[in-house]
């Protein structure tokens, strides 16, 4: 099979799932959607890259292992901790003035990042004001991200992240260990609502004063990003936060005059007009 | 064998122990303007700062970068990999960076940077397997010689850790063998030869 072939079957395969099931992910950019698809039709039990679009019209069993498969779910507590530190030093200050908060935590996978931006925001007395919607396109995740039970072995990195990040405590203030798990503690979830939104179809659900979206744009083609960025910037708050990863940036955007760059490093911008 | 020597349009190498010297004995001897562009994957712990990528300046001929999301690539330039990304080609030959899970334990993978290129560049690629304590870019490089590219491995004598290069060698015939030395003039030759070609 030729590379243009290869490229045509998923075109095809997207087309087909966009018309039958309502997920778009023709703006994703092709090279590491390639590379996933390739890995999700080796395994057992799938059919080939050519069967695929007619079994995954029919089959919604597989078409649900497909979007977990699909989709990049690799996330840690206080990943990036130099952000978080940012965060605390740059953004912290400015949510005092708002007497209800609304934090917009977009592609938040098994929401460990969501969890730690709860502790930062316990931490600096604003919790108990805040309400953050934790969204991601794939379901399975999200009813991982709702129990909050990850595995002990991560801790000892979470520790060192919190850490990192100017965390002041000791983290397992925040969670219950037994047996080879840990969970968040109750108090860290009653005011996170986790929930299913596709950035590339669905819409605004509300005024915020944080955009949390990290390490999700590099997966989205020049377009696709745009219209990510114009519904982050319609969901702002004016004087709102908007919070990217490391390696996305804004510039490209048609309304990146609307925003003031707030830390360079970690991509946090405020939307100033 | 031989590399024929007008057809190739980019460059990728793969390294981790003893990347960084490997690396700056390469780039230290590379012409410029140097007409093919070279992407890197080394391995590097992934709360690196820009460190390695000021350290390679220092001696380059060429300017190194560090690789961004969708820039375009272009000839005279090396780009690297960040720390923590895996780098991958764009069939519009950009650049994108992807976190999906570790290939081979590593991310940035030289595995996911050679079979992407491959995918892109197919016979107009080169693969170059450098020093390293892992298998990583050996798939990769069996990969790019299946899609008709060039490869070279770095003699595993000379390497400071030979087990990368002879990973390479166990699952794929490389078209050349050679210390890095004689992987620079080799590069000078491929880069002088797109020159006349043009």
């Amino acid at each position: 099979m030729d590379t243009t072939e290869e490229d045509d079957d998923i075109k095809d395969l997207l087309e087909v799932i966009y018309a039958k099931w309502g997920y778009d992910f023709r703006g994703y950019s092709a090279a590491s959607m390639k590379r996933r698809l390739y890995y999700f039709v080796r395994q057992k039990g799938t059919p080939s890259m050519k069967e695929l679009p007619h079994y995954i019209v029919r089959d919604k069993a597989l078409f649900s292992r497909f979007i977990e498969e699909i989709t990049t779910n690799v996330t840690e507590m206080f990943r990036d901790p130099g952000f978080y530190r940012s965060v605390r030093a740059n953004v912290i200050n400015h949510l005092y003035s708002y007497p209800h908060l609304k934090v917009w935590h977009a592609g938040c996978a098994t929401g460990e990042e969501a969890y730690s931006m709860n502790i930062i925001l316990e931490e600096e007395k604003l919790k108990d004001r805040s309400m953050m919607y934790a969204t991601d396109i794939n379901r399975l995740v999200l009813s991982k991200a709702k129990k909050g039970i990850y595995p002990v072995q991560c801790l000892r990195e979470y520790e060192k992240n919190y850490i990192d990040s100017g965390g002041s405590h000791d983290l397992s203030l925040y969670y219950c260990k037994a047996y080879d798990h840990f969970i968040m503690n109750n108090n860290l979830m009653n005011n996170i609502v986790f929930t299913e939104h596709d950035l590339a179809t669905d819409y605004v659900f509300g005024e915020m004063q944080m955009v949390m979206c990290r390490n999700v744009l590099i997966y989205f083609n020049r377009d696709l990003q745009n219209k990510v960025f114009k519904l982050f910037h319609e969901s702002l708050d004016l004087g709102g936060f908007l919070c990217l990863g490391a390696k996305e940036t804004l510039d490209f955007y048609e309304g990146r005059d609307h925003f003031k760059v707030v830390d360079d490093a970690y991509k946090i911008y405020q939307l100033v007009k | 064998m031989t590399l024929q020597k007008e057809k190739y349009r980019a460059v990728v190498i793969g390294a981790s122990w003893g990347g960084m010297n490997a690396l700056q004995k390469i780039f230290s001897q590379l012409t410029n303007p140097f007409k093919i562009p070279i992407l890197v994957v080394l391995h590097q712990d992934k709360t690196a700062g820009g460190g390695v990528i000021d350290i390679l300046n220092i001696v380059s001929t060429l300017p190194v970068i560090e690789a961004e999301e969708k820039q375009k690539i272009l000839p005279g330039f090396a780009y690297l990999a960040p720390p923590n990304y895996h780098l991958l080609v764009e069939s519009n030959k950009t650049l994108s960076l992807c976190i999906s899970e570790k290939v081979n334990y590593c991310r940035p993978s030289v595995d996911v940077l050679f079979e992407s290129a491959a995918d892109i560049y197919r016979h107009a690629l080169l693969g170059i397997v450098l020093t390293g304590a892992n298998n990583d870019g050996a798939n990769g490089a069996r990969y790019i010689r299946e899609k008709g590219g060039g490869l070279i491995v770095q003699s595993p004598e000379e390497a400071e850790m030979p087990t990368m290069p002879n990973s390479a060698l166990e699952v794929t015939t490389a078209d050349f063998v050679l210390d890095l030395d004689m992987i620079a003039e080799k590069l000078n030759e491929l880069a002088n030869a797109i020159d006349k070609a043009d």
